[in-house]
């Protein structure tokens, strides 16, 4: 059967993503048709399938392409995911690197919107070469997170910053909220480039590679939009009934998921408060070093005093600056990141308990209405399927997500603490010359007093 | 209006004082300099000689504060705090201290003890009292007069001013003073019986009050603009000192949420838990952290604050000055225009418009015994108004050089305290960074751990 010759192939394609090279005897010749239409593409893949083996590797390329909802199987199996987990963590295998930079202004009679640039260099086969450059704006990265999601319902996908700043939508284009948003988006794509499934999905190829007026027509293509309101109808209908047969380890999944949401909300809101006192705080030294200065003006006998103290305030000022500097850079964004994740993650479970629903609702069908009996147990069949590969792929995913975590707010916070550390070693070395310098003066006052 | 030099009647006999003068709270060692100061300064000029002679030496602290309600002049409820101040004297020998005196002073007294000075010692910067009123506060500090921290600064600070006049080489041997120290009773009544309040020129009071001289002394006009620059810069540094304080706190104080936050959410962490929650804990630390580092450095604030207070004392000796010279002119004019009046009558001419020029045009010439009286009552006058722009003069010079014999002891001072503050400021700032870094590598110790 055409499924479980899938499955075969995608067992036995249990590959790292970098060592694709490697794997395949014939070496990889570059996949055709890169910028075709999914829907044209999986039929290239249906061919290819059958008659080439040293296409494994892009052959489960393709079948993960096409997951959605309407697709009964799930190519690759947990195992060969936890190996490629292994692998993808290593640096030195990591084969796909991208950056997001010079943020431009585009006006057009209709609207003003921003463009990024996007650098993908790749030493991977399946890219056509080995270097691309291409411009996106925020709509872009929206609808590949859409593709991404509706391709991997119950995978975690990265979160992409918020589309509008939280104050307000008349600081679109301010300086700032750009950066904070290129680094995020720069972040997003390489969250999706270090995930061992994602990394190979189509689109996200698509999307680092094709040129503008091929994006736009790709994304054209695709499920209809009125197959995407029947979808969100369907979910909506669906996500309660799955919520009851929740299986235990997704309770505890799910309240972790809620407790975490809730704390990593409350850090965020801390820590942003933090940078502001500290803002705030660095605005009032400002002016008191300076008074300092003033008052040298009217004593001869303090000048020197005076103007030591305003210059050692001075420089404790620019230390708590980079103090400020420090915290915007290594913690805000991450925390920040992390409260978009809880968000995402608690989409996540929803889609889960809406494939379950599926299958609740046909078992309950099948239970009551004995007139369809034919046709229902086989799709339930392949439900059943769907659900097993939705639960398998969400928790080994879930692992990965909670080791990233944990490093990541681990490293955060460190980072924290040792701008905090460095802030206070400035400031004492300051201070501690000032004290020594003004003990050498006194013993040399008092010298020449005695002589 | 007072001699400039020491009244023997105000003076105590020597052997009664001598201020070591030490306190164990606040300025000590500001203090201890000070008198080193004085006695330095005491061996030459009019000041009386300290270490041959006596034997005793004093130590005055203020030690307590206490809430008491009595009745006012009104015979009205009021709730007012009164201080205890001991005296004790030390036995120049073995250095062994005895409590001689033991009394409860208010505010209100403290108060009274200074504008006495003031009057009788008009050449001298007198030290100033502690405010009033908490003033410069920031948001977390409390600025009613009854609270607790308000009042033990102010303890502090009335310590301060009595032993800056106990070291003060002419202020010291102040009857009234040393009477404030010994007489608990009928001490109010000591004061006034002195009559310093009819002594006190009124003009002085009003303190915007400027008198238009026409030779002023260059040295009390540059004074009188330093102690303006001194009062609008220390004010200026105390209001941002203030808000840095606020700002300060809140940054500490923040770090604090992060401590519960943290425990809630180790709850639920397997492996980062422990690190979590014991990050937690030292953020806590750090939190509370800020309550000492401000209390030390609200301490740093009462210094300048003395500084801001002294510079009001400089101005009074300026205005007093002033007021001198102003009279000193004024008299000079008197006399001259009377020496001018004298002359026009003896000589017959009328060179300026006068009363008795109109009268004499209309009701006709006096006759010569009258002119002859009048020239007599001026010579008299005049006479009298030499005399006395003499003895002005005389007194001006004489205040000129004991006031700028006190400013520059001020000057030395103030350039002795100013210093050490500042020094005591850097002190602190590197305890508190000390603590800071203690703190924040703890806490990264626990991060890393997670």
């Amino acid at each position: 059967m055409e499924g479980e010759r899938r499955a075969s192939q995608a067992r036995s394609s249990g590959l790292p993503a970098g060592g694709a090279d490697g794997e395949s005897p014939g070496g990889g010749t570059p996949f055709p048709g890169s910028s075709g239409s999914s829907a044209l593409l999986q039929a290239e893949v249906l061919d290819l399938d059958e008659d080439e083996d040293d296409l494994e590797v892009f052959s489960k390329d393709a079948s993960l392409m096409d997951m959605n909802s309407f697709s009964p199987m799930m190519p690759t199996s947990p195992l060969s995911m936890i190996n490629q987990i292994k692998f993808e963590d290593e640096p030195d295998l990591k084969d796909l690197f991208i950056t997001v930079d010079e943020p431009e202004s585009h006006v057009t009679t209709i609207e003003t919107f921003i463009t990024y640039r996007i650098i993908t260099k790749t030493s991977r086969g399946e890219f056509d070469s080995s270097e691309f450059e291409v411009r996106r704006r925020y709509q872009d990265f929206l609808w590949l997170k859409g593709k991404l999601e509706e391709a991997h319902p119950t995978l975690i996908i990265p979160p992409l910053p918020e589309k509008f700043m939280v104050k307000g939508m008349v600081e679109r284009f301010n300086d700032d909220f750009i950066e904070t948003r290129r680094k995020a988006l720069h972040k997003f794509l390489n969250r999706i480039a270090d995930h061992p499934t994602l990394t190979f999905n189509e689109d996200f190829k698509i999307f680092l590679t094709a040129q503008a007026w091929e994006l736009s027509s790709h994304k054209k293509q695709g499920p209809g939009l009125l197959s995407r309101m029947g979808q969100t109808v369907r979910a909506v209908a669906s996500s309660m009934r799955g919520v009851k047969n929740r299986p235990e380890e997704f309770m505890e999944m799910n309240n972790f998921i809620e407790l975490f949401s809730q704390k990593i909300n409350l850090i965020d809101k801390i820590s942003q408060r933090i940078y502001k006192e500290e803002r705030e705080y660095f605005d009032e030294m400002k002016e008191y070093g300076p008074i300092h200065i003033l008052w040298s003006a009217s004593e001869e006998d303090l000048v020197d005093i005076l103007k030591d103290v305003a210059s050692c305030i001075d420089r404790c000022c620019k230390a708590t600056e980079k103090r400020m500097s420090g915290l915007a850079e290594a913690l805000l964004p991450v925390v920040h990141e992390y409260v978009l994740y809880s968000e995402m993650l608690m989409g996540v479970m929803k889609r889960r308990d809406q494939i379950q629903a599926e299958l609740d609702s046909k078992v309950e069908a099948l239970t009551y209405k004995k007139a369809d009996a034919d046709l229902l147990p086989e799709e339930i069949g392949k439900l059943e399927d769907k659900v097993e590969c939705a639960n398998n792929a969400l928790k080994a995913d879930w692992e990965r997500w909670k080791q990233n975590m944990q490093n990541d707010i681990k490293l955060a916070f460190t980072d924290m603490a040792e701008e905090n550390i460095h802030y206070y070693e400035q400031c004492l070395a300051t201070w501690e010359s000032f004290l020594t310098s003004q003990t050498n003066l006194h013993l040399e006052e008092a010298s020449e007093d005695k002589s | 209006m007072e001699q400039a030099s020491p009244d023997p009647e105000r003076q105590l006999q020597p052997g009664l004082l001598e201020p070591l003068g030490r306190s164990d709270a606040g300025l000590g060692v500001a203090v201890d300099e000070e008198v080193e100061g004085a006695r330095e300064e005491g061996s030459g000029g009019d000041t009386m000689t300290h270490n041959n002679f006596w034997l005793k030496k004093i130590e005055i602290s203020v030690s307590e504060a206490e809430k008491r309600t009595g009745r006012n002049a009104m015979n009205m409820q009021e709730t007012y705090t009164a201080y205890l101040i001991e005296t004790r004297s030390v036995e120049h020998t073995d250095g062994q201290s005895v409590l001689t005196d033991s009394l409860w002073r208010r505010y209100s007294e403290f108060e009274l003890l200074r504008n006495y000075l003031l009057v009788y010692y008009p050449h001298i910067v007198v030290p100033p009292l502690p405010e009033k009123r908490a003033e410069f506060v920031w948001h977390k500090l409390s600025a009613d007069n009854m609270d607790p921290d308000f009042v033990e600064r102010r303890r502090i600070g009335l310590e301060n001013f009595l032993l800056r006049i106990a070291s003060h080489p002419i202020l010291c041997r102040d009857k009234i003073f040393y009477l404030f120290l010994t007489q608990e009773g009928n001490w109010k009544e000591s004061v006034n019986e002195t009559g310093f309040q009819l002594k006190a020129d009124s003009r002085l009071k009003a303190l915007n009050a400027t008198f238009r001289v026409k030779n002023p002394d260059k040295r009390f006009t540059d004074l009188k603009h330093y102690s303006d620059e001194l009062q609008s810069v220390i004010s200026h540094l105390l209001r941002v000192r203030a808000r840095v304080a606020d700002r300060l706190y809140g940054v500490y104080k923040v770090h604090g949420n992060y401590g519960r936050v943290f425990s809630e959410w180790s709850a639920i962490e397997k492996e980062m838990g422990d690190g979590l929650q014991s990050a937690g804990h030292h953020m806590d630390v750090y939190a509370s952290s800020i309550d000492d580092i401000l209390e030390d450095e609200e301490h740093y604030a009462d210094q300048l604050k003395e500084y801001l207070f002294y510079a009001e004392a400089l101005r009074a000796v300026c205005r007093k000055h002033e007021l001198m010279q102003y009279d000193l002119e004024i008299a000079a004019q008197d006399l001259a225009s009377k020496k001018q009046q004298c002359e026009e009558l003896a000589t017959g001419t009328v060179r300026t418009f006068s009363l008795k020029g109109m009268t004499t045009k209309l009701f006709g010439q006096e006759t010569p015994e009258q002119r002859e009286a009048r020239i007599k009552v001026l010579e008299e006058q005049i006479n009298e108004g030499e005399q006395q722009l003499k003895s002005k003069n005389l007194e001006g010079r004489e205040f000129v050089k004991n006031a700028w014999a006190d400013i520059e002891r001020f000057k030395e001072q103030k350039n002795r305290d100013l210093k050490e503050a500042l020094i005591s400021y850097a002190v602190m700032q590197i305890s508190m960074c000390k603590k800071g870094i203690q703190v924040w590598t703890n806490a990264k110790e626990c991060f890393s751990k997670m």
